[in-house]
């Protein structure tokens, strides 16, 4: 809970185009990328905005493909508030959050098909490769979707699979490693509506007194690729085209930090 | 299976269920279907079969879950182990409890928690058969449900969903065109207030194709909306009847 006289201090800033931290309404916190930082991952990166750190670890396996895709890789998205993180997060299975999180980051890497899955089948409904994106949040100060898909986009493209060979239906690992083939990159923007301001990147405070949450995810061609309203609040139709326009723009600039 | 890419659009420009690119697919609402609930409502949508329903505001349990100055709103969307092609697991998945929050909060701001405070409402939606577009039909009666619990509210909220199937810009997408579509965007609004309360996208769109199917959309809910309040003034217009004789 926070205060009301915090909540009324945000909300006056915001009528003057205004923050509690001095950035302008459309303004990210600063974002640093560090990748490849777990060398036992087959990829990893730790990405702060701001004081939001997020690690993503991405573990390579072989396993089955899914019954309707036999001739695909498998995808998997996993997210944990872990305790440390917040004083808020506790121990035990994913909360709704959580599970929101880690669906809407595995919804942009999805649709805007970033990973070719196709090369990852080894022998066709039988053995694959299954990409498990584990993203692990380490200090909750805001934003955590989009320090999230940045952390697992990131990761992604520094994943490394290691080499093998087929006797018969055996797979020997061989000697070196191959890129994993990520061909798209998302990048997804977040808004919070406060007293009908839309802001980019909510820091923890932001988040705390805002009306709704909207998260908007682009493809490299800046082609919408997800969306993600949350939050018990309303946008009109005219607040989320605004945050479109706005969010196409960002994206491209985040882009240019991982590629 | 893949391979074989069905058509869903023909060259007359009629979908694989023989609609129109912007017709709705066949809808029938009742109210009051459940005794035991406080509020309920059920829906068919093509083959979607939905009912909900609303028990409350109540005591809260667990307590500490109770908030001093309003009701909590608690929603659970469910898909029943029949309801599908391939049987489903009846423990709730993770998409499961994704739309029990997006659904919640598509409700919350419609409903004056504040007149309850220390109380739960509770809403149950279950999926007796899923034929795409689940979570809206879902949000239509479980507004419906919450109105016939008496509970006021600001407005009803009602959603539809648009879609990219072939290329074009469709309304209402069936289990099909959500599977091989290209695209899905779910919305939710309070038709009288004109604001949305949810939107979801999957699939790829331009920011152009985007508002087509945003606009889309807001033309089914409020087509739908029509067929929301004629559910809800039957119901009680039976009952004013049967006082009456």
């Amino acid at each position: 809970m926070v205060s009301r006289i915090r909540q009324r201090q945000i909300a006056k800033l915001l009528t003057s185009g205004k923050r509690l931290d001095g950035r302008s309404l459309t303004e990210y916190r600063e974002i640093k990328v560090e990748p490849g930082i777990i060398e036992r991952a087959e990829g990893s990166a730790l990405v702060h905005i701001g004081r939001t750190k997020v690690l993503a670890g991405v573990k390579v396996e072989i396993g089955e493909p899914f019954s309707d895709r036999p001739n695909e890789g498998v995808l998997t998205v996993n997210s944990e508030f872990v305790p440390l993180a917040s004083p808020e997060f506790e121990a035990g299975p994913p909360g709704e959050e959580s599970i929101e999180l880690a669906r809407v980051v595995d919804r942009g890497i999805r649709e805007s098909k970033a990973i070719d899955l196709e090369k990852l089948c080894i022998i066709p409904g039988k053995k694959v490769f299954v990409v498990f994106i584990d993203i692990y949040v380490l200090n909750h100060d805001g934003n955590l979707i989009d320090a999230s898909a940045l952390a697992a986009m990131a990761a992604l493209i520094n994943t490394k699979i290691f080499n093998y060979e087929l006797e018969g239906e055996e797979v020997k690992i061989k000697l070196g490693y191959t890129q994993l083939p990520v061909v798209n990159y998302p990048i997804s923007v977040t808004f919070a509506k406060i007293n009908d301001k839309m802001i980019v990147d909510p820091g923890l405070d932001e988040e705390e007194v805002m009306d709704a949450r909207f998260t908007v995810t682009f493809d490299k061609n800046g082609n919408i690729c997800a969306m993600q309203k949350g939050g018990g609040g309303t946008f009109t139709k005219e607040q989320i085209l605004e945050a479109i326009r706005i969010g196409r723009e960002k994206a491209e600039e985040i882009r240019r930090l991982i590629i | 299976m893949k391979n074989e890419k069905r058509e869903l659009i023909d060259k007359d420009g009629l979908r694989v269920d023989g609609r129109k690119k912007d017709e709705l697919r066949p809808i029938k609402i009742m109210v009051g279907v459940l005794s035991n609930a406080d509020g309920s409502a059920y829906i068919e949508q093509g083959k979607n079969k939905i009912i909900a329903a609303v028990y409350g505001p109540r005591e809260v349990h667990p307590r500490h879950l109770a908030l001093p100055d309003r009701a909590i709103l608690r929603c659970r969307y469910h898909m029943a182990p029949f309801s599908v092609e391939e049987r489903k697991s009846p423990a709730p998945s993770r998409r499961e409890l994704e739309l029990s929050k997006v659904i919640r909060e598509a409700l919350e701001p419609t409903v004056f928690l504040e007149q309850y405070p220390r109380t739960a409402i509770d809403l149950f939606i279950e999926v007796l058969q899923a034929d795409g577009g689940t979570r809206c039909a879902g949000i239509t009666i479980g507004s419906l449900a919450l109105a016939d619990a008496g509970i006021p509210m600001r407005d009803l909220v009602v959603a539809c969903a648009a879609g990219k199937v072939d290329g074009q810009i469709v309304l209402d997408l069936n289990d099909i065109e959500d599977k091989e579509g290209e695209a899905d965007v779910p919305v939710a609004m309070m038709p009288n207030l004109n604001l949305i309360t949810l939107l979801q996208m999957d699939g790829l769109l331009t920011p152009e194709e985007f508002e087509e199917a945003l606009n889309l959309s807001i033309e089914g809910c409020r087509r739908i909306y029509a067929l929301q309040k004629k559910a809800l003034k039957e119901k009680y217009i039976s009952i004013r009847e049967e006082v009456e004789t």
